[in-house]
């Protein structure tokens, strides 16, 4: 079990590894509530059982902490190359409702021929191996525990070993693969022979254990460079996966596409993504939907990316969707950080919950669109067509028919052209002889077994998929590069209590600020680069710049390593507010009755913070039977000043927001200098309150106290009534 | 593929009468007439990998796997089945399997393997 308040013990987990067994196998889905189910207050149509431990959307506070879980299952794709590291942001992605656990590969891997072993350091993925796989898992098992969901762990069965990364994901308990011939042949240059016969394989072994499968037809969007003139293509590499896949073994329902809507704004997105959609749900009925967020055109800035993928969602929604995908908006920048992974999660929660059953009200006018839809459907037909006429599949990819930016039948001659006989691994493939047998389970294809048999496997005594004990776990294989030895700089550093600034890896070192200068572009950058050599960062990186105007301004995001660590030991907090028994302010307040006058100062609109401390409904300081006359928003410090005197009130609460130009601090000063005036500064307490707010910025300024984010009216309280008894004494 | 206009229009009459559900149907007609010969080809033939994922199976580890299959491959045995050489050693010589595939490795056995296999006529 793991104790919510204490990282997941990495040490722990690699312990007893080569005995571990997954608790289950296969692709599950969530358990969806049924239509009309209230969570809180709120009636959803499109939810699934609530999580028992979880960070609700930073908005929940207002609405009683609800944290309801849409429908879909929502991918989150992690790569920082350490698979420990990888496990501590699997764990912050489930906590925000992320249940599908995308692993990247390591660059590639996709070219080495068989399994790696061990724990090795990857770059841009993860090593796939053995023990990285078991030990995940057996880090997901506990944290779906901890959630109360069952977690998809899910990597890749591509490459060319295709068959072998098969049986280890089906040994293991991995729920869900990419595997894709077409993905091989087009974007890894592998052997189209090889990789069509090892993919036939592969799938009968991913069916034997309900394993989820995705193709890989999205890629032809990435590497198109008018994405939307591929639209014929992708329906025709989607149906040839499926139906190879469906050949190969394997049920319509773990069959699923990996969709993308191909354009984005500035284009009329919707125009064309609707359309294509609409015809690919219709074409693919039955199988399922992934929904993966546009790529393509993610640039550096964070919140575009976040743009797109709300837009994205809305198709899913509008549309339908099994899975979500969410893309780390910082994916157009760098390997993707812990922060960025999360806001991936929030975006696609936020946006399938915010159009919770929305189709019960807002409908496709399918025939308004009909025309494109059958226009996309017939443009992929033709495409069939020309393919059967060339001769087959391996003849018009010698051609050149694939990955071509023409909008089919339209050609521009640069398709990515593979030879059948050519690229990596070529000639590898042999035919099955009239006495070929393989005595083994699940295996796809000719296989001259013996008479008499019930299951291959009782020709050697049992298969490691009816038998994991036959299993043989490798541990390391390399002694200068493992999981220990990164472990030890962790357990060094913890031992010392010492602490870094991180953004993937434990302590990395990693920071990010952003700034704003008043010079063109390039000066910017340069200006950004030496702030922070000043400031004695490390390896500057301008990591996104956006031009506010050619001449005023320009915005700058950068990274950079943090040379020092921080002692933990030496670290002060804050002192939290003491808070009074609840019952000592009641009976204070009953023999000494207390009024208050309060409002938010100066010109500043904000007032649901104040309401909250005031109010009886959110614990407010009424509850306590204190009194209190709420002067409204934009109150003039005169007006507090005033109002306190003509009510006798004991304590004036100003609450104050906006903090341009340090307003707050010269109101904080004003209402001090005010109450001197008046000669009453010795009878009342005057409290500032508000987001930016803190109890020694106010005591600096003249004031009694100040209170900052996280405030109750218990606090208020408990320091009204305590000065008031000091004050008796 | 050489650069052509688009000729949608022309190129796409003899579909533009078909219903929808006609559209549909004829293009899963087409994608299982591109998928057939290459199912066809999976069924029958096998790959190093393929032939790795059948010793991973039986129980060896992915450097046994790997060095077994480079020696039936080389050897020009692969279209047995590396798992049947295995298994026909194993049995020949009352041994365990995972014992038979590490006295091949060792270079032990490979007479018997061409005995037993050499002869067999090829292709399924």
């Amino acid at each position: 079990m793991l104790d919510p308040k204490k990282p997941i013990d990495i040490d722990e987990i690699l312990k007893d590894l080569d005995k571990y067994r997954p608790k289950r196998k296969g692709w599950t889905w969530r358990k969806r509530l049924p239509e009309g189910t209230k969570i809180g207050e709120y009636e959803y149509h499109q939810v699934s059982e609530n999580l028992k431990n979880s960070i609700p959307l930073p908005a929940a506070h207002y609405f009683g902490g609800i944290d309801p879980q849409p429908e879909v299952v929502i991918t989150s794709e992690i790569a920082s190359g350490r698979f420990e590291d990888d496990i501590r942001r699997m764990r912050m992605a489930a906590w925000h409702g992320a249940d599908h656990i995308m692993v990247i590969r390591t660059l590639g891997q996709s070219h080495y021929d068989g399994l790696i072993e061990g724990t090795p350091e990857g770059v841009g993925g993860i090593p796939i191996t053995r023990k990285q796989l078991r030990a995940t898992r057996k880090a997901l098992d506990l944290i779906e525990e901890e959630v109360g969901r069952p977690i998809n762990f899910h990597s890749y069965v591509s490459g060319v070993a295709g068959p072998e990364i098969a049986v280890l994901f089906a040994e293991e308990g991995v729920n869900g693969a990419h595997q894709d011939p077409q993905y091989n042949v087009l974007y890894r240059g592998i052997n189209p022979i090889r990789s069509f016969v090892d993919a036939a394989v592969a799938k009968r072994i991913m069916a034997s254990v309900n394993m989820l499968q995705i193709d890989g037809a999205h890629n032809a969007n990435a590497s198109a460079k008018l994405a939307w003139t591929v639209m014929p293509e992708l329906l025709v590499q989607h149906g040839i996966n499926c139906m190879y896949s469906l050949k190969a073994g394997m049920k319509k329902e773990y069959i699923a596409l990996s969709t993308v809507p191909p354009v984005v704004s500035p284009t009329p997105e919707f125009r064309y993504n609707l359309p294509y959609a609409v015809a690919l749900r219709e074409l693919f009925d039955g199988f399922r939907f992934r929904a993966q967020m546009n790529t393509r055109y993610i640039e550096s800035d964070l919140f575009d990316a976040t743009r797109i993928h709300v837009l994205d969602t809305l198709i899913s929604r509008l549309t339908s969707a099994d899975l979500q995908s969410t893309i780390t908006p910082d994916e157009g920048r760098n390997v993707p950080w812990h922060v960025n992974s999360i806001r991936g999660v929030e975006t696609a929660k936020h946006t399938l919950v915010a159009l919770d059953g929305m189709k019960k009200y807002v409908k496709i006018d399918k025939n308004k669109i009909r025309a494109k839809v059958r226009e996309l459907k017939i443009r992929a037909i033709l495409m069939l067509e020309e393919i059967l006429e060339m001769g087959g599949y391996f003849e018009a990819l010698e051609q050149g028919m694939f990955v071509d930016n023409g909008y089919y039948p339209e050609r521009l001659g640069d398709g990515i052209a593979r030879k059948k006989d050519g690229e990596i691994a070529a000639g590898t493939v042999v035919p099955r002889d009239e006495d070929y047998m393989a005595p083994v389970c699940e295996h796809f294809g000719y296989n001259n077994l013996p008479e008499g048999i019930e299951k291959p496997c009782d020709l050697i005594g049992g298969c490691t998929l009816h038998n994991p004990d036959k299993i043989q776990f490798i541990d390391e294989l390399d002694e200068t590069d493992n999981v220990n030895i990164r472990l030890e700089r962790i357990r060094n550093m913890k031992k010392r209590n010492v602490i870094k600034p991180e953004v993937e890896w434990y302590s990395d070192g990693w920071i990010q600020l952003d700034m704003t200068f008043a010079l063109p572009e390039e000066l910017a950058e340069a200006a950004a680069i030496a702030l922070c050599e000043k400031l004695g960062l490390e390896e500057v990186t301008v990591i996104h710049k956006g031009v506010l105007h050619p001449a005023e301004g320009t915005y700058i995001e950068v990274k950079a390593k943090v040379p020092f660590e921080i002692e933990v030991d030496k670290l002060e907090i804050p002192k939290k507010p003491e808070t009074l028994p609840e019952d000592e302010i009641f009976e204070f307040v009953k023999n000494n009755p207390i009024h208050v006058v309060a409002g938010t100062v100066g010109n500043d609109e904000h007032s649901v913070g104040l309401r909250e401390i005031l109010d009886i409904k959110h614990g407010g300081i009424e509850k306590y039977g204190i009194k209190y006359t709420y002067l409204g928003t934009s109150v003039p410090p005169e007006k507090l000043i005033d109002a306190a005197i003509e009510t006798g009130a004991k304590a004036i609460l100003a609450s104050m927001i906006i903090t341009h130009n340090d307003v707050h601090i010269q109101n904080m000063k004003k209402l001090h200098e005010l109450a001197i005036e008046k000669g009453i500064r010795d009878k009342i307490l005057i409290i500032a309150g508000g987001t930016q707010i803190n109890n020694d910025l106010a005591v600096e300024n003249g004031l009694d106290a100040g209170f900052g984010r996280g405030t109750k009216g218990i606090h208020v309280a408990s320091f009204i009534v305590k000065k008031l008894k000091e004050k008796q004494k | 593929m050489k650069p052509r206009k688009d000729d949608y229009l022309e190129r796409s009459k003899h579909l533009q009468k078909m219903s929808d559900d006609e559209l549909n149907e004829y293009f899963w007609h087409l994608v299982e007439k591109v998928v057939d010969p290459l199912i066809k080809l999976a069924e029958t033939h096998t790959s190093p990998s393929v032939e790795r994922s059948v010793l991973l199976r039986m129980g060896f580890n992915s450097l046994e796997a790997r060095k077994l299959v480079d020696m039936i491959f080389q050897r020009g045995l692969l279209g047995k089945g590396a798992g049947h050489i295995v298994f026909r050693i194993a049995k020949e010589k009352n041994l365990d399997v995972l014992e038979a595939g590490r006295a091949l490795i060792e270079g032990k056995y490979w007479d018997d393997v061409d005995r037993i296999f050499k002869g067999v006529k090829n292709n399924a």
